[in-house]
């Protein structure tokens, strides 16, 4: 295991910056998720990291080595593809061998069986050694890319996107898995998703990427409770926040600067009252909770209710405010004094 | 949906009619262009008189004096020295005798055919060693010009090839690679590499590259990662290109002639040269032919399946 360290990296594509002065930690046994739209850099991170691509500023170091001169094959660590990761013409074993038998690494074949075997029933393959790797179902495949890489035991894993292409089932079910996986092994982890619920579940710290620059790092807790910018507040929470013009509602005086007023469930307030400035305009029913949708005005406010909740479509309501997050002009967040 | 709305274009399943029509036509598409090739069968088979008989002969007692005529050259005798000659020791002593000659030594079909064998095989391997890697090269690293490279490469099929044939023949002739059989691959290489290399390119575009670089993390190098991850991928797109490769030497003639007189020359400018008494053998000539086919059909056979996936480019993978 090892720590990684991305000093003030920046890479382009032409006209196109893809990474600007990433700065980013990532210490050992940490599981580190970078989250952002498509096209925010974060596939061109993890390359840069792996030494697919070379930064055409910063640094890289890894396990206390800088790795500007080091081959991909030399950093001692695993990058597992979103998709396409499997070798067609290759068994499941053959697959799960085919790092070991590398020239870098030449290890003997009773070694190697046992090692895959072992990744294997860890993640529950053992039974599909054998098979053609273009006969399995799709979480089967992806979990031959994991095991892929834990057969290695690398210094470093590094992930993009490896659970994207499956369905939600099984997403919900390989997430938990790898998280246990990676406690139990204690590894240092840089992991790429678009997904919040992954990013929020199974990172120890969280980096929020958009168009190239890191905005935010911190845990999920800090960056959900305490998000530095509006773009990282919307990126977290489900149903997305709600975005209103500051003022718009009644809460004491406003921190100065402050433009927009962003509300989370939790930071909503709402009373039936048939004087109330707004209308509920229809309850999701999602079994569990239900999202109430509120009109306030020329705005619309989604919110989280009990299943026995009380209000239904039509319904005057009074909305309060309680603590929310105050956004200046450029969307930065502004504290209240 | 209502039946009118069943056109051309509809995905449902065509009728039992369109579907007994379309197979008709096939079938009838299928007996026209293998007409040339039966007749050729049947000739090999004929005696030289049924093979000029006029009105042709459909129906003929088959012979295998074309096969004999093929492999032998021959020479008249009278009867007499051929009666004091013991029993006949093959089949070809036999009908040889019975248009009163001897079998005097074998003909150069044999040694002809070698030289297309190793021709045709060897500039195929070389086009194709070259164009996959020439193919890796632009599909993968930033070259600059590459299109217009890609573009130079294709602009050497624009033109009949025997249009450069004169001074091939002597530049040839200089550097004394006429009549050799390492021209004669140089030269089909030359022309089938541009094939190739489009061809391949195609291919290979179409193999993702985080194969490669998934082996180059987990320790191979890049050329390593080529050959076990890249080349096993572009077997369909090898069989394919090899195929079209052959074909194409296999069978050309214009260089041939020009260049291959004696030591070198294949079997096409051979073929037709088979002359017996009195004017071309053509039983020997469809015997030749026939023979001549074989190669080709036992490659393309036994890479078929290859190629029907490799002609429709991926079209239809897995």
């Amino acid at each position: 295991m090892a720590d990684v360290a991305l000093r003030n990296v920046t890479k382009r594509f032409r006209s196109v910056t893809a990474i600007d002065g990433l700065t980013l930690d990532i210490a050992d046994g940490e599981l580190t998720v970078l989250v952002g739209p498509t096209g925010a850099g974060k596939t061109t991170a993890l390359r840069i990291v792996a030494g697919l691509e070379k930064p055409d500023q910063g640094e890289v170091w890894i396990d206390g080595r800088n790795a500007a001169d080091l081959e991909p094959a030399a950093r001692d660590v695993t990058f597992v593809f979103q998709q396409y990761s499997l070798y067609p013409h290759l068994s499941v074993f053959d697959n799960l061998a085919f790092p070991l038998r590398s020239p870098a690494r030449r290890v003997a074949e009773p070694e190697i069986r046992k090692r895959v075997e072992e990744v294997a029933s860890l993640l529950r393959i053992a039974h599909k050694l054998a098979n053609k790797s273009t006969q399995l179902s799709g979480g089967e495949m992806q979990r031959v890319a994991i095991g892929r890489a834990l057969v290695r035991k690398p210094s470093v894993y590094l992930m993009d996107e490896p659970l994207s292409s499956l369905d939600a089932k099984l997403r919900g079910d390989l997430r938990v898995e790898l998280k246990r996986i990676q406690q139990d092994l204690g590894a240092t982890i840089l992991y790429v998703t678009h997904d919040q619920i992954e990013a929020m579940t199974m990172a120890n710290r969280i980096g929020v990427i958009d168009k190239g620059r890191l905005i935010q790092v911190g845990s999920p807790r800090q960056i959900y409770e305490d998000p530095v910018t509006l773009y990282v507040a919307q990126r977290f929470g489900q149903p997305q926040i709600n975005v209103l013009p500051a003022g718009l509602l009644p809460n004491g005086a406003l921190p100065p600067g402050a433009v927009t007023v962003g509300a989370r469930t939790e930071h909503l307030d709402l009373r039936k009252d048939g004087g109330g400035e707004a209308l509920v305009e229809w309850v999701e029913h999602l079994g569990d909770q239900n999202h109430l949708h509120v009109r306030l005005g020329a705005h619309r406010i989604t919110t989280l209710t009990p299943p026995d909740t009380p209000f239904k479509s039509g319904d005057r309501v009074a909305v309060g405010l309680t603590k929310p997050l105050y956004f200046d002009a450029r969307g930065l967040r502004v504290r209240s004094a | 949906m209502s039946q009118a709305l069943t056109t051309a274009h509809s995905v449902v399943a065509p009728s039992v009619l369109s579907k007994r029509i379309a197979g008709a036509i096939v079938i009838l598409y299928a007996l026209v262009s293998m007409i040339p090739l039966a007749w050729i069968l049947m000739t090999g088979f004929k005696t030289p008189p049924d093979s000029i008989a006029y009105p042709p002969k459909i129906v003929f007692a088959p012979s295998l004096e074309g096969y004999c005529n093929l492999f032998t050259t021959r020479t008249r005798q009278t009867q007499e020295y051929i009666q004091s000659l013991g029993p006949p020791q093959t089949i070809c002593d036999e009908i040889t005798r019975k248009r009163d000659m001897v079998i005097a030594g074998p003909s150069n079909y044999v040694p002809r055919f070698w030289n297309s064998l190793v021709i045709a095989f060897g500039s195929t391997f070389c086009a194709v060693s070259l164009g996959v890697l020439s193919a890796y090269a632009f599909s993968r690293f930033r070259i600059p010009l590459a299109d217009d490279l890609l573009f130079f490469i294709l602009s050497t099929r624009m033109m009949p090839p025997i249009a450069v044939a004169i001074p091939i023949y002597l530049m040839y002739r200089k550097l004394g690679l006429s009549d050799t059989a390492l021209g004669m691959i140089l030269l089909y290489t030359a022309v089938n590499v541009s094939l190739a290399v489009w061809l391949l390119k195609g291919f290979i575009d179409e193999i993702p590259r985080e194969y490669e670089e998934a082996a180059m993390i987990d320790g191979y190098t890049r050329l390593h990662a080529f050959f076990k991850v890249v080349l096993p991928q572009a077997a369909t797109g090898i069989a394919a290109t090899a195929i079209f490769c052959l074909i194409f030497a296999w069978n050309e003639y214009a260089f041939a002639v020009l260049l291959t007189s004696g030591e070198a020359q294949t079997a096409p400018p051979f073929i037709p040269t088979i002359i017996g008494e009195g004017g071309m053998d053509w039983p020997a000539v469809g015997a030749g032919t026939t023979l001549f086919l074989v190669p080709l059909l036992v490659f393309t056979v036994l890479l078929r399946k290859h190629l029907l996936r490799g002609i429709t480019f991926g079209a239809v993978r897995k």
